[in-house]
């Protein structure tokens, strides 16, 4: 609550609900961007308030989904860009764009499990 | 890569008997034993490494389907299959829901790009409601078979 408040117009507080951040990554693991970085990736992006994609050439898919990571087929060497909308959007894609470029998957579930 | 470059048409289980996590992932291993694909004596290794995945995390990605799976050196090339559980199965998803769709893969351990490639296909077509829907009420392997076809062919994905 104290986050919508703040959020609001006319309170001297900068206006970032509508703030975008993006960042290119290359895919580092060698298994490529399968199962479980993906469930990594979602668990993260889903606790943020903005919204998150994942580019991968001409295709933009919800990066709070798995199932919609799974359909980019992101092998080793892949670039993707990480675009994020809201008030959180420069932390999201900052952490996000970590967990796409760790090399290995039980260093991601160290860190975030 | 197309559904019909790594399902085992004759190890497709329209209705799985099986209601709980690990049954499921016995079920169909065993079905891929029946169908060839697995030596009997690699069943239980097979088992238990799709088994110990899991525990890793789910391989539920949401929306009903579940895609267990593990690297296994027995196997050349990745093979797969498919089951439809009716009733639903609690597979611990990531959206808490049950799993009526499982597509199983075993592939070999040098190759992450077959996986990735079978992975992207099985999530794109499963982002189509109508394909879901199809394969849900398909009642015999030879419907799956041709759905699988069907959906290969770009059918279902604009």
């Amino acid at each position: 609550m104290l986050s919508v408040k703040l959020l609001k117009k006319g309170n001297g507080m900068p206006n970032t609900e509508n703030s975008k951040a993006s960042r290119c990554v290359e895919i580092k693991n060698p298994q490529g961007l399968h199962l479980r970085p993906g469930e990594v990736f979602t668990r993260k992006a889903s606790e943020f308030a903005s919204t998150v994609s994942i580019i991968s050439g001409d295709r933009c898919v919800d990066g709070k989904s798995l199932l919609d990571i799974a359909t980019l087929g992101a092998t080793q060497g892949t670039k993707l860009e990480i675009e994020a909308h809201g008030p959180d959007a420069e932390v999201a894609v900052k952490v996000l764009a970590d967990i796409l470029e760790t090399k290995s998957v039980d260093e991601l579930t160290k860190d975030h499990n | 890569m197309k559904f019909v470059d790594f399902v085992s048409s004759t190890a497709i289980r329209p209705n799985l008997a099986a209601g709980g996590k690990e049954d499921v992932i016995r079920e169909m291993t065993l079905a891929l034993v029946e169908s060839g694909d697995i030596q009997e004596s690699e069943a239980e290794s097979t088992i238990k490494a799709i088994t110990k995945r899991e525990e890793l995390g789910s391989t539920g990605i949401g929306r009903g389907v579940a895609v267990p799976h593990t690297k296994h050196p027995s196997v050349g090339r990745l093979v797969g299959t498919v089951g439809v559980s009716v009733e639903g199965v609690d597979f611990k998803s990531l959206d808490g829901e049950k799993v009526n769709l499982f597509f199983l893969l075993i592939s070999p351990p040098d190759r992450p790009g077959d996986h990735l490639r079978a992975l992207e296909n099985i999530s794109r077509q499963l982002r189509d409601d109508t394909f879901c829907k199809f394969l849900k009420q398909s009642k015999t392997a030879e419907d799956i078979w041709q759905l699988l076809e069907e959906a290969d062919n770009n059918q279902f994905v604009s």
